[in-house]
């Protein structure tokens, strides 16, 4: 359980015509089977952090190592144990859910009978086994939210990227996918996390990073961030005195 | 990778099966093309051959020379020769209007005295001649000025230039047929004793087109040997458009960055899309050469003849897919959205046809479009598919031209990866 899975050490991000960098001396460290909540406002950089942990851009600096590999160096190695849910609905609309999860599932290896066996067993655990062979663009927004999640999963990943997974969900949709994330993370595996859902992120994750313009501002459990701040009773008071009660709207 | 390989096609087949819209594009369009174009074109020739075009003839000689005009006219069957509107002569001034306002494409206007004044100055250079021999026993009496004679031609302004310069090319040489029987016929009067003729009028020089021939038989190219070729390479490059969107679609869904941290590289991912589209490629060419055979008979068009040369045509229209696909990634991986990619797309497809020589020869084009021309996929596809079909060519006449075509493949499909990494890398 101590054992850090992902470790990141001044890790720099600046786009191309950015007037500041969207991380900043980012250093942090994650250990086995954690759920780690990445919460910040919008601008923060918690997507731009782990578009670099899962390999989509580089980083301007810094380096960071994922089970112990450098990325540089072992960029295929890590893809087979990382699984990532992004935020868009990361599927064709065209094909059925199981012709997804049987394409997504294939990309990691996964043939056969155990491919098939793997996505029904996941569709039957989010509720989607009767919809298998529907076209995605006729899903709702929740039912396709799980379909991402499965298609990030198929692998047994042993570090799962979740950028806002439960986001424009009903709460029926959100109760089965934190509830299906929580059998995972006791199965072994570790969860990164970013939401905007702060009594979700409490509840859910055993670690709590705050990040806002690139840097880490706060890092702990829920109960240790609430302890340390000064009149807090919940995990938006922690927020809200670090982060300010000022918009955040940035292009 | 194989099988990561074979499934990235088989979601790409899935994919296109589900766009029906897309399938019309791909399958149906370019049939409707090539039939379209290659009935519009033969019809065309047809008409100027078969019926005949009305031009207006204002004749203010009304003499031999203007009679020879009507005849050559009348015979060559592709003129139908008008003197009156509305029962009422022509005048020049009537039918320069009605050409210039495009109700003819062409008045000819033949000047007065014209056959008078050409036997006249025929006449004059007969007599100097046998003059200067010592032929005549008189002496040269002194010569009438002659100010030189013009035919004029009015030319629908929206006439187009090749048509223009046919008939301007005709009318030369019929008067010039003119001057010279006139010239022999006033030697023969001056010099011939009795009816025997003493010059031969017939023409010493002619000419023959010597085509190419297969087992002693001349392979005479038609209008579909042509047609077929040039169109089904147009059609085989709008493959960039339905594959550049398939590319922006993945990025705006989403599903490329699933795929990006996905453990396949992504050579992997574009060899699936380029062998899905290079089998659509590949059966529009069949799809094309089996109208070309089939159909157009029953259309009153000239049959395709593939005979022999089918292996290599498919070898050509493979490596120009190739060709097509490479553009077709580099286009989808640089724009960002569909409304970019699709009319760019289609756009660069018709110029590519243009300055490959699918519409206008390439040696009838300026300098600076010719040199233009020589770095079009288009144009090696279509030079390697006429060396084919038309000058019975083996695949050692079209080795370079298909080296041409993988090497943009390749440097398409490799600036695309590397765009897309540097993209990245921001």
């Amino acid at each position: 359980m101590n054992e850090p899975i992902i470790q990141t050490q001044k890790l720099y991000k600046k786009y191309k015509d950015a007037d500041d960098f969207s991380v900043n001396d980012l250093s942090l460290v994650v250990k086995r089977k954690e759920i780690f909540g990445l919460l910040g406002p919008n601008g923060a950089g918690k997507t731009t952090l782990i578009s670099m942990l899962c390999g989509l851009i580089k980083p301007t600096s810094g380096s960071f190592t994922i089970n112990n590999l450098s990325y540089h160096k072992n960029a295929n190695a890590i893809k087979k144990v990382i699984g990532v849910v992004p935020q868009e609905y990361a599927l064709y609309p065209t094909l059925t859910a199981k012709e997804n999860l049987l394409y997504f599932g294939s990309m990691y290896g996964l043939k056969g009978k155990n491919l098939h066996i793997k996505v029904n067993e996941a569709l039957e655990h989010l509720g989607l086994l009767k919809f298998a062979n529907k076209q995605i663009e006729t899903f709702s927004g929740g039912m396709k939210r799980r379909v991402n999640l499965i298609a990030g999963i198929l692998h047994n990943p042993t570090i799962l990227f979740l950028d806002e997974p439960t986001v424009g969900v009903d709460v029926q949709s959100k109760n089965v996918i934190i509830d299906y994330l929580k059998r995972l993370n006791e199965n072994g595996t570790t969860i990164i996390y970013t939401s905007h859902h702060l009594t979700e992120a409490q509840d859910f994750c055993t670690k709590i990073a705050i990040i806002d313009r690139g840097k880490i501002y706060a890092e702990g459990t829920a109960k240790e961030l609430i302890a340390s701040t000064e009149n807090a009773t919940n995990l938006e008071d922690v927020f809200i005195s670090l982060t300010g009660k000022e918009l955040r709207d940035a292009i | 990778m194989l099988y990561k390989f074979l499934m990235s096609v088989y979601k790409e087949i899935l994919l296109l099966k589900r766009d029906f819209g897309g399938l019309v594009i791909l399958f149906v369009m370019p049939l409707v093309l090539i039939v379209t174009i290659t009935l519009i074109q033969d019809s065309t020739f047809k008409t100027v051959s078969d019926s005949k075009i009305p031009i207006l003839l204002i004749d203010n000689d009304k003499d031999v020379i203007s009679n020879s005009v009507k005849d050559n006219l009348a015979q060559s069957g592709s003129f139908e020769i008008i003197t009156e509107i509305d029962n009422k002569n022509i005048t020049e001034e009537i039918a320069k209007e009605a050409v210039f306002k495009g109700k003819f494409q062409l008045a000819i206007v033949i000047p007065e005295n014209l056959s008078h004044d050409l036997q006249l100055k025929v006449n004059q250079n007969v007599d100097k001649i046998t003059a200067n021999f010592g032929l005549t026993e008189d002496s040269i009496a002194v010569q009438e000025q002659l100010n030189p004679k013009e035919i004029k031609l009015y030319f629908d302004p929206a006439t187009q230039l090749s048509f223009k310069n046919g008939v301007k090319n005709g009318i030369d040489k019929m008067i010039s047929k003119i001057e010279t029987k006139s010239i022999y016929e006033t030697f023969q009067e001056q010099l011939g004793e009795g009816d025997e003729p003493i010059f031969s009028q017939e023409n010493f020089i002619s000419f023959k087109e010597i085509v190419p021939q297969v087992n002693n038989e001349d392979v005479k190219p038609n209008s579909v040997q042509h047609n077929v070729p040039a169109w089904t390479l147009f059609a085989i490059f709008f493959i960039i458009v339905p594959l550049s969107i398939n590319i922006v679609k993945e990025k705006n869904q989403g599903t490329m960055i699933r795929l990006i941290t996905n453990p396949v590289p992504y050579a992997i991912l574009l060899a699936g899309k380029t062998a899905t589209y290079l089998l659509i490629c590949v059966i529009q060419f069949f799809l094309m050469i089996a109208v070309g055979i089939y159909l157009f008979p029953y259309l009153d068009l000239p049959v395709l003849d593939v005979s022999g040369k089918l292996f290599l045509m498919t070898f050509v229209a493979i490596f120009s897919g190739l060709a097509a696909i490479g553009l077709g990634i580099l286009l989808g991986t640089i724009a960002k959205t569909q409304e970019q990619s699709a009319p760019f797309g289609a756009t660069s497809v018709v110029i590519l046809a243009a300055i490959g020589g699918v519409w206008v020869p390439v040696f009838a084009m300026p300098k600076i479009m010719q040199f233009v021309s020589n770095v079009s996929p288009m144009n090696w596809g279509l030079n390697a598919f006429y060396d084919v079909l038309l000058r019975n060519g083996s695949i050692i006449d079209i080795l370079p031209e298909l080296f041409f075509l993988l090497l943009f493949f390749i440097s398409t499909t490799t600036i695309a990866i590397v765009y897309d990494k540097k993209k990245r890398a921001v």
